[in-house]
Formats: C-alpha cells, sequence, structure tokens
C-alpha cells in the first residue's frame, strides 16, 4: 500500500472509475457540440444564448466542466508523480494545478448560469 | 561478411568514471547462433566482459539483456531475430542500476515481487490429504505460474522505470494475480487492499511492452485487467 494525498480519490481504484466516467461524458459532451455547430451554420448569438438558457443543456455543460475538472485533476496529478521527483517542486506543481482547476470550475459556473 | 558486429554497455565502476560502448567483431561462420553463443565466444577472447547466464536454456531467467533494443533472454533470442544490417547491439536491462557490464542490480524488481506476498496464504487446518482444486480451479492459473522472474517485462515499463519504488511492475502484479486466482488462498482481501492505492497497480497504463517482450509468451497486461476487475467488484 502506498500512501498519497494529493491525488483526486485517495484510492488508485476511485481515481481510475472517475477518469473513465469523466471521459465518456467529455466524449458525448464534445460529439453534442461539434454535431451542434454541424447541424446550425448560420449560428447567432439568440440561438446560441438560447441553447444555454436551457436547465438541461447546463446541467449537461455543468457535468462536463466537473468531469474536466476531475479528469485534469486525476491526470495531471499522475503525470507530475512520474515526472518530478524533487518533492518540494511536485507538491509545488500539484497545489498550483489543483488551484487552477478550481479556479476554472467556479469561473466556468459563472459563466453558465451568469449570462 | 560472416563478420558480425557486435557492440556492448561497458562499465566497470572501480576503473570507469563512465560507461561505455565497446565494439566487437564476431565470426558467426554464418551460423544463426544464439546471442548468448556470441557473448560466450567474446568471453573466451575478452575475460573481462561481465554477463548473467546459467541454463542457456530460457529456464533460469539469468540472462535477460536488451538486445537492438529489445528486452529478452539472449540464450533463446537468435541473431536472425534480432540482428540488423550485420550489428548487434547489446545493454543491460533498463531501468535498473548497473553491477557492471550486462549486469543489473535486480534489488528494487525483488522488493516489488516480495511485497506482493507470492506465497499462499490459508489458515484454515491443513486437510489429511492435500488441498485439492478442481481441474476448472487448476486451469486459471495457466498463464500465471509459468513466469520465471527474468525482468524482461517490468525492465521495459516506463510505469516502472519512473516508480520502481511505488508501482509493483508487470512481473510482480502478474504474480500477485497468480495468487489472486488460486482457490486454495484465503488472503484476497489482504492482498486487494495492498494494491487499491494509486501507483501499485494503477500505474499501469496499458501500454502492453510487457506482451511484446516476455521471453515466456504470458500476458501481465491481462492479469491487470483481472486484478482491477477484483477490485472492483470488492469495491462498488
Amino acid at each position: 500500500m502506498v500512501t498519497n494525498v494529493t491525488n483526486l480519490g485517495r484510492s488508485g481504484l476511485s481515481d481510475w472509475l472517475i477518469q473513465r466516467v469523466s471521459a465518456l461524458i467529455l466524449a458525448l459532451y464534445t460529439l453534442f457540440i461539434v454535431a451542434y455547430l454541424l447541424f446550425n451554420p448560420g449560428l447567432d448569438y439568440a440561438a446560441w444564448s438560447g441553447l444555454f438558457a436551457q436547465t438541461w443543456m447546463r446541467i449537461f455543460t455543468l457535468l462536463s466542466l466537473i468531469s474536466i475538472a476531475a479528469h485534469a485533476w486525476v491526470g495531471l496529478w499522475t503525470v507530475t508523480t512520474d515526472y518530478i521527483k524533487p518533492t518540494g517542486v511536485r507538491v509545488g506543481t500539484q497545489i498550483v494545478i489543483i488551484l487552477a482547476i478550481f479556479v476554472f470550475l467556479v469561473w466556468g459556473i459563472q459563466v453558465l448560469w451568469g449570462a | 561478411m560472416s563478420m558480425l558486429q557486435v557492440s556492448i554497455y561497458r562499465y566497470n565502476p572501480e576503473t570507469d568514471s563512465a560507461p561505455y560502448m565497446q565494439e566487437y567483431q564476431v565470426d558467426t561462420q554464418g551460423r544463426d547462433l544464439m546471442v548468448l553463443n556470441v557473448l560466450e565466444m567474446l568471453k573466451a577472447e575478452d575475460t573481462t566482459l561481465a554477463y548473467r547466464r546459467s541454463c542457456r536454456e530460457g529456464v533460469c531467467g539469468s540472462d535477460g539483456m536488451n538486445m537492438n533494443g529489445k528486452n529478452g533472454l539472449a540464450c533463446i533470442t537468435s541473431l536472425s531475430e534480432v540482428v540488423k544490417d550485420n550489428k548487434l547491439t547489446l545493454r543491460p536491462l533498463p531501468g535498473l542500476p548497473v553491477v557492471r557490464d550486462l549486469v543489473v542490480d535486480m534489488g528494487l524488481f525483488y522488493q516489488q515481487y516480495e511485497r506482493i506476498q507470492p506465497y499462499l496464504q490459508n489458515d484454515e487446518p491443513a486437510p489429511a490429504i492435500e488441498r485439492l482444486q478442481s481441474p476448472e480451479e487448476r486451469d486459471k492459473l495457466d498463464g500465471l505460474y509459468e513466469c520465471i522472474l527474468c525482468a524482461c517485462c517490468s525492465t521495459s515499463c516506463p510505469s516502472f522505470w519512473w516508480n520502481p519504488d511505488k508501482f509493483v511492475g508487470p512481473a510482480g502484479l502478474l504474480q500477485s494475480y497468480r495468487f489472486l486466482a488460486d482457490s486454495r488462498d484465503k488472503a484476497t482481501r489482504e492482498r486487494l487492499a495492498e494494491l487499491e492505492d494509486p501507483f501499485s497497480v494503477f500505474r499501469c497504463r496499458g501500454i502492453m511492452n510487457c506482451v511484446a517482450v516476455c521471453p515466456k509468451g504470458l500476458n501481465p497486461t491481462r492479469a491487470i485487467g483481472k486484478i482491477r476487475e477484483m477490485l472492483l467488484a470488492n469495491a462498488t
């Protein structure tokens, strides 16, 4: 048993599951957005804003935002533990990444509900 | 044209400040020798050359090394399998400290093997005869027990290179599953609890270098997948 404190789920199993589920959600969201843009060539502000005014779209988008936050946390945490060997630099980088993810998440929520 | 160009990684920490590649010429007389045969011929000329070998038939797992960029056992790898443009480059197994020339310190590899407790654990009273298994239960151990611990797989795995102290590695995990899958072993829960952190099993990224190099044709990636399934079944 190897102990860890800066990974997302405190366990490799939960990180592994979160990574797979979030990847699936992000794939669905990407497919949806690409398809929406393809089927609406002359997209204007009213239509775009109307799409994001609907509750289901907000839920779907927030789910994707949370997914990308979790996915980035798990993925970048793994990269730092593989390649950054000095403990101070590694923990520092991990904290910067986690704080940035938090900032982007709150900002994203504000954008989503603000307009 | 039968002179084979052999380039060998040389390092003697007592006399060399840094490792270097030494060039040799070997007359194979057109024969398709095993790589170990070539090393034996060179050793007869240059007695300072160091490498491990024992059974010379792919059973003991002593002569694992990197041949033209791919890990394998020198004794069962023929020149025709690895030599390109009449050139053979031999290096020690990657990722482990070099003791001398092609001899590596396997300490980290064995530590991870020890960690998975590679022995049957069963505290139930022993029956009058052996602990029996059905043929189906015994079949589950095929493809697992054949591992000879040559370390070709673990030392071809980048996850093991970066975290050899935390990631068990393909060889250790194959053995771990060998005991998890054994109907006579009763320590399944304890074994799984040791493995659910982000490193021991989950550092495997599934690139399957281990499967590509295993001289015994085993599949550690499949065993790792089975361990993940067991962990998931146990925790959801």
